[in-house]
């Protein structure tokens, strides 16, 4: 789908700046992300990537600056906050509950609670709908993963990876952040997390993504946004520029916002 | 089930060496060792049965309750002093009030010590072993100083018929506290989203604080169960000796942890099994049992408990490299 279309934004980060002790990890960091549009957000290690995701997704709430939601406003105090307001992460180390199965890790926090009023009083758990409920989301996303009762901890990195993609896009999400999901996957697995992104942004739903892979974003992504030392120095379209051009901006050898 | 392709020689030996099982089998090798060493003293008898789920009853409720605070990746060193506290207060209490009341306020007792457990832990990000072991001893000095290590003695009946003393036949309520705990426990930790907020914060910290789980409350209801679930354990020992005293469940906690461990919940979180903590528990009861018959001292049981301790954290350890 062309995000050209759709020009509507999903999240919006206006002059977000954080601190840590003596470092100012951010400074005035804007971008925006459209409906069904994958950005990625690029930037050397320590240039303030990962804290600018830990600011959207409520871990570390920002010292200043603004987080709109669908062009509303919205103040995102913790992890429970972002994935109320339709935002969900798929963090590097994706999150998930090594013993607990599929089914489970999918509903994390978010259990599907028996029909009776009485035992959802008590947080009595429907496991048979969250497993059938699972089976359907994984359909959607094309995945193969074999049994829906197996630990998470007998799956490959892929089928890892593609239980966090699908929490997160299970949950109705209409931001979902992805912290190096290809990171620790070989070719062929990186290909499949590449497809679930295509058709994820295909059902409108916006994806910041985190990559050091400049093949990987230039297939994926549709605008790139670059930080160098806690600040955003390009905001560019990936038609418009070469992965040499991106490489120049990550280490600051080029400069240009949009 | 199994899909068919799993079912090689391989996988059938794998689940039948589970660590979760192991405990069953350890359990049933020591069942047939005492019933053929001592044919002749009628360990193998239901009286004799009796005799240990009645002695051993606080000590698989406090297993229980540990299980929780192990499930979050917690573990509670007050709750041997706990049992004593609480069975001190509700002793001293049955003499002014009623009985609904002073079991309530005994088991107020393991509820405000699992706050302050939880509150100590969270607010100084200081590990349980520390905080807990400190508790410990404040509990101590208080149920000591309570009575001046005098005895208290309870001589109301219904509260001793409850609490331990009464039976049904050859049924003790022992045996009753124990199967309505356990079945509370499993469904708790089984069934509901509190157990599986709990397991999730044991298994992954981060990963569960990142999906919006409130880690803090998850682990301080732990705790506060671990210790509620001890105060029961000294209603239990107050109402089947007739009495508290200082002493009761200090020597409770080894084999309580030693119960836990081997019945194969992890002394680092995430994964925990009720019955095997009643399993466990009655393993100990029943080895307890059996020295005593064999003619062995008090200091070799705790030899064993020791021992079974290690062998337990042992066997966790190595399944928890693979």
């Amino acid at each position: 789908m062309s995000s050209e279309e759709l020009k509507q934004p999903a999240l919006t980060v206006k002059n977000i700046s954080k601190r840590f002790g003596g470092i100012q990890a951010l400074q005035n960091v804007s971008f925006n992300i459209n409906k069904g549009e994958v950005v990625a957000l690029l930037g050397d290690n320590g240039a303030g990537k990962s804290t600018l995701v830990r600011c959207v997704s409520g871990i570390h709430p920002p010292d200043g600056g603004e987080i709109l939601v669908n062009d509303q406003q919205v103040t995102v105090a913790s992890p429970q906050d972002a994935r109320e307001l339709g935002i969900e992460t798929v963090h590097q180390d994706l999150a998930v509950i090594p013993d607990f199965d599929i089914a489970a890790n999918l509903f994390l926090n978010r259990e599907i609670l028996h029909k009776n009023p009485l035992l959802r009083l008590l947080g009595w758990l429907d496991n048979k709908a969250m497993r059938e409920q699972a089976q359907i989301s994984l359909q959607r996303l094309n995945s193969k993963v074999p049994d829906l009762t197996e630990a998470i901890s007998r799956l490959s990195g892929g089928q890892r990876q593609a239980v966090a993609i699908a929490r997160a896009v299970n949950s109705g999400a209409d931001v979902v952040i992805m912290d190096e999901p290809t990171a620790a996957l070989g070719v062929e697995q990186s290909a499949q997390v590449n497809e679930l992104i295509n058709l994820i942004s295909s059902q409108g739903v916006a994806v910041l993504l985190i990559s050091h892979n400049m093949q990987h974003v230039m297939e994926t992504c549709d605008r790139a946004v670059v930080l160098l030392r806690g600040e955003s120095i390009a905001n560019v379209k990936i038609s418009d520029v070469t992965p040499r051009d991106l490489v120049g901006f990550i280490t600051g050898a080029q400069r240009l916002t949009a | 089930m199994l899909p068919p392709e799993k079912l090689n020689k391989h996988a059938i030996a794998n689940a039948f060496l589970r660590r979760e099982y192991f405990v069953y089998y350890v359990f049933i090798l020591t069942l047939l060792f005492f019933t053929v060493t001592l044919h002749d003293v009628s360990f193998f008898s239901v009286t004799n049965f009796m005799n240990v789920i009645r002695q051993t009853t606080p000590v698989t409720i406090m297993a229980i309750g540990l299980t929780f605070a192990l499930a979050g990746g917690h573990i509670d060193l007050s709750i041997g002093a706990v049992v004593a506290l609480a069975a001190l207060v509700a002793a001293l209490l049955l003499q002014m009030v009623p009985v609904p009341v002073a079991v309530i306020g005994a088991l107020m007792v393991g509820v405000a010590v699992g706050l302050i457990n939880g509150l100590l832990i969270e607010w100084l990000k200081v590990s349980s072993l520390l905080i807990t072991l400190g508790t410990m001893g404040v509990i101590t000095g208080v149920a000591r100083q309570l009575t001046n290590l005098e005895s208290v003695p309870i001589i109301e009946p219904s509260f001793n018929f409850v609490f331990g003393s009464g039976s049904f036949g050859p049924v003790s309520v022992l045996l009753l506290w124990t199967l309505g705990i356990a079945a509370l426990g499993y469904l708790l930790l089984r069934k509901c989203r509190f157990g599986r907020h709990l397991l999730a914060v044991g298994g992954n910290e981060k990963g569960a604080r990142a999906m919006g789980i409130s880690t803090i409350k998850v682990r301080i209801m732990a705790l506060v169960l671990a210790s509620s679930a001890a105060a029961l354990a000294g209603l239990l020992y107050a109402g089947r000796l007739h009495g508290a005293r200082y002493t009761l469940g200090e020597a409770d906690l080894l084999t309580v942890i030693a119960a836990v461990a081997i019945g194969g919940t992890s002394l680092f979180g995430g994964r925990a099994s009720i019955l095997g903590a009643v399993i466990g528990s009655w393993l100990m009861g029943l080895i307890n049992n059996g020295l005593i018959l064999s003619g062995f001292s008090t200091n070799e049981q705790m030899i064993a408990r020791g021992v079974i301790l290690v062998v337990a954290v042992a066997i966790g350890v190595k399944e928890q490299q693979k």
